[in-house]
């Protein structure tokens, strides 16, 4: 029998990444910037935790942590690490005007390349035998349910999970109000729809790009952290994030960028990603990969019914993946 | 003189240059604008009006020079430096977000807390102000094009502006909308802002202006009162030289019928009729325009008889010059319609939307329509070189090389690049649509005479034109399309605009063949 109380928060725990990282690229989106470098920037994101994680509980020895300082240390390398990539990101596209595409697909590559580099480092350090790195004393600060209650169906599907799960529907509701009922939010949507408009209007376009880029960044790395702290317990292993960035970039596209939809998609996505352990595949990994293809196809539907419809609310930003320099002609 | 010195000068201009690269777009320029008056500013394609107007609102910056605002010298290092002096300009290319509500649009930019209530209140009080006739939360994506230019207008207005510079404002307009433009720039002018409008069209300057300043490449000329000016005066200030405003018109040779239409009817993709039985000829060494108020199904019949249109009945029949038989058309696909030898040159508003490759040079967009030329697998570059280089040089298009990016040449330019390819084809039927559209009189002359050139050597030459004065002194024949229907065909030699006039606002006219 399909249990569906057991599968949600399972569910949820697949997504909350995926949210992290769509939040953060459909506030980059929304201001013209594609970033292609997300999977990269959420695998920094995740291995910078891993190493404030690791050197503070190397620097506390066999003594006990500080809860605060081992929640802390790790969310702030973290959102430094993702940030950095940000930066590098904005410099290329936005300040020396290189191709949105290219760059974002190196910063992909490079990012993945930093996070295999400092894990093995970090595995080299250990002398472990298993090639991964295990931080379940920082892991359960993560972990601690922030309601403390998770007795009955309730509490199990929904009040079982670590603040960061809570912080990403938190981050994808503010950033949905953001954008839709604040001015600054206004401004951003109008450079990502039309740069020169925004810029003839008076809206400073490199600092939006800027700060939307870099935000945005640092929300999606913060989807690293909690894979590896939150949802893999605090094992770090290399490649082991497998393709959630690419997921996530496609949830973008499946919520027509909309971070208050990314929420529930978010936790579609993950269940979607999960299906096949819970679906009768008979042990055929054939038919296990089939259905983790489906986030793929449920997104290439979406796109085909989105131009269909030919919604003009529901195109992307129609100056996404463009540089914009004021003098050009 | 004493009454002349108390008038203040809302802007100064003292020796501005600007350089882009290795071109000067404006040479010490030295102009004022004075305090509550309409200035026009005058000058051909690339005399460098925008860039000079550009500089005012903060999108460039002068290499030298100083701007004086109200007798207070300023620094306009971006457009929110332009708004904070109450400057405002009306983009040629409308700068509004499509995606946003006409409110939306008008405050984006400002700060404060988001009100949009508030904001939508203020916007109809200017509205009612000034007469203008929007609807705050509509989308811009659904507006008109005079719709969208009111709404640039009301952004400048809700700023605060006192200062207005409207880049080609009526380029888009209908009569009746230019018009209610020019009303609305008086009254702005009677409740003491001062205006600059840039413009091509004479009779425009001559209507709604107080002084007129002319730029000619990238100088300024000097300034005439508009009451002391006439059309001539001014053409000769802009050109330089003497330029004959007539426009040379042979009798039409060896007329014969080389593309016959018959009951064309075509539905658009939601299935609203756009041309209803279409029946006329195009005849061979005479030049048919074709007028009509804009949207009358112009675009639909020259895209039907090129093949790029989907026809639901009728026929079009072809009759090649070198005799033979008649061919159908219908159901052709373009390329067998184009090498029958029949060319059309579109300009639509996006010049570049159609027929030209922005990032490509010159050279490149020639070989758009040579590409099946070359042998094997290999681009033959050397013929479209030759052509490009010709082009460049009888139509003087303003450009550092052939290679040169069309996408950054100014308006003008594109389009005889455009023109000029389409004519190089050696057609038996060109046809042109708006060729001359935000043209200077100059480029515009030129046009015109290889118009005439084409139809002396016994082409079918088809003009879709917005300005009668034009139509009535270039063709030979008038063809008058009103909602999809042929409301008439007349003499242009006999007619007048009256006639053409009455015709294009009646339904389903009688076909008074000429």
């Amino acid at each position: 029998m399909f249990d569906f109380v057991s599968f949600f928060p399972r569910a949820v725990m697949q997504g909350i990444p995926l949210l992290f990282g769509s939040t953060g690229e459909i506030l980059t989106e929304k201001s013209g910037n594609l970033n292609l470098g997300i999977p990269g920037i959420m695998y920094v994101g995740g291995i910078s935790g891993v190493i404030g994680a690791f050197f503070y509980e190397q620097s506390v020895g066999s003594g006990e942590l500080n809860g605060l300082l081992a929640v802390l240390i790790p969310f702030l390398c973290s959102l430094i690490g993702s940030l950095l990539m940000g930066l590098l990101y904005c410099f290329l596209t936005v300040t020396l005007r290189s191709n949105q595409n290219v760059t974002g697909l190196a910063m992909t590559t490079f990012g993945v390349g930093v996070g295999n580099f400092f894990g093995g480092s970090l595995i080299k350090l250990t002398a472990s035998e298993v090639p991964s790195i295990a931080l379940g004393r920082t892991s359960i600060f993560f972990k601690t349910a922030l309601f403390g209650e998770t007795n009955g169906w309730f509490g199990q599907m929904f009040l079982s999970y670590g603040f960061l799960a809570y912080l990403a529907i938190i981050i994808a509701l503010g950033a949905s109000f953001f954008l839709n009922r604040t001015r600054p939010g206004l401004h951003l949507r109008a450079v990502g729809e039309s740069a020169s408009t925004a810029d003839a209007a008076g809206i400073n376009v490199t600092r939006y790009k800027y700060l939307s880029t870099c935000i945005g960044s640092m929300i999606a790395g913060l989807g690293g952290l909690y894979y590896v702290m939150d949802y893999a317990n605090g094992v770090w292993s290399n490649n082991a994030f497998g393709d959630r960035g690419w997921l996530a970039i496609a949830l973008v596209i499946f919520t027509i960028w909309r971070p208050s939809a990314s929420i529930w998609a978010s936790i579609l996505f993950g269940g979607l990603y999960i299906l096949n352990i819970y679906l009768p595949t008979g042990g055929q990994m054939a038919l296990m990969e089939l259905y983790k293809m489906l986030p793929y196809i449920i997104t290439l539907l979406v796109l085909i019914v989105v131009s269909l419809r030919k919604k003009r609310e529901d195109q992307p930003p129609a100056s996404l993946g463009l540089s914009y320099f004021r003098e050009e002609r | 003189m004493t009454a002349l010195e108390t008038v203040k000068n809302a802007i100064k201009m003292e020796n501005i240059t600007k350089r882009f690269g290795s071109v000067v777009a404006n040479r010490g320029i030295n102009m004022e604008l004075r305090e509550g008056e309409i200035l026009s500013l005058l000058g051909e394609n690339g005399s460098g009006k925008t860039t000079l107007m550009n500089m005012l609102s903060g999108i460039y910056f002068p290499d030298e020079g100083q701007i004086y605002i109200h007798d207070q010298p300023v620094t306009i290092a971006s457009p929110k430096d332009a708004f904070d002096l109450g400057i405002g300009m009306i983009h040629q290319h409308f700068k509004l977000v499509d995606l946003f509500t006409a409110t939306e649009n008008i405050i984006l930019g400002l700060e404060g807390k988001l009100d949009r209530a508030n904001a939508r209140k203020k916007v109809q009080e200017i509205c009612d102000k000034y007469g203008f006739d929007i609807d705050p939360d509509m989308k811009i994506y659904d507006m008109s094009v005079s719709q969208k230019q009111t709404v640039e207008i009301v952004k400048v207005l809700y700023r605060g502006a006192d200062i207005l510079i409207l880049d080609e404002p009526t380029a888009v307009l209908t009569p009746q909308e230019t018009e209610k433009l020019f009303a609305v720039m008086r009254n702005m002018k009677a409740d003491g802002k001062s205006l600059i409008i840039i413009t091509h069209k004479l009779h425009e300057v001559l209507a709604v202006s107080d002084r007129v300043a002319v730029l000619r490449k990238g100088e300024y000329i000097g300034d005439v009162a508009t009451k002391d000016a006439n059309q001539q005066s001014l053409t000769d200030m802009m050109v330089g030289r003497s330029v004959s405003l007539n426009i040379d018109r042979p009798l039409p040779v060896n007329v014969e019928p080389r593309v016959v239409i018959d009951g064309l009817t075509v539905f658009d993709e939601l299935g609203v009729k756009r041309l209803d039985d279409v029946s006329f000829s195009i005849n061979s060494g005479e030049i048919l325009g074709i007028a009509g108020v804009a949207g009358s199904g112009q675009r639909e019949l020259l895209e039907s008889i090129a093949g790029l249109y989907p026809i639901s009945s009728g026929s079009v029949l072809f009759t090649p010059p070198e005799g033979g038989e008649q061919q159908q058309l219908v159901g052709k696909d373009p390329m067998d319609i184009r090498k029958a030898g029949i060319a059309m040159s579109f300009v639509p508003e996006d010049r570049l939307g159609m027929g030209l490759v922005g990032s490509m040079g010159m050279t490149g967009n020639m070989m758009l329509r040579s590409w099946r030329k070359g042998k094997g697998i290999f681009l033959d570059r050397k013929d479209p070189e030759a052509l490009a280089q010709r082009i460049w040089q009888e139509l003087e298009v303003v450009t550092p090389s052939t290679s040169f990016p069309v996408r950054r040449m100014s308006g003008g330019n594109v389009q005889k690049v455009l023109v000029g390819r389409e004519i190089a084809q050696a057609p038996s039927v060109l046809m042109t649509a708006y060729a001359v559209r935000g043209l200077d009189i100059n480029t515009s002359y030129t046009i015109y005479n290889l118009l005439t050139e084409q139809k002396m050597q016994g082409v079918a030459v088809v003009y879709v034109g917005e300005d009668l004065d034009v139509l009535l002194e270039l063709c030979d024949r008038i063809l008058v399309l009103c909602g999809g229907q042929v409301s008439g065909v007349v003499d242009a030699r006999t007619t007048d605009k009256m006639e053409v006039g009455a015709l294009m606002t009646r339904m389903g006219g009688g076909q008074n063949n000429a």
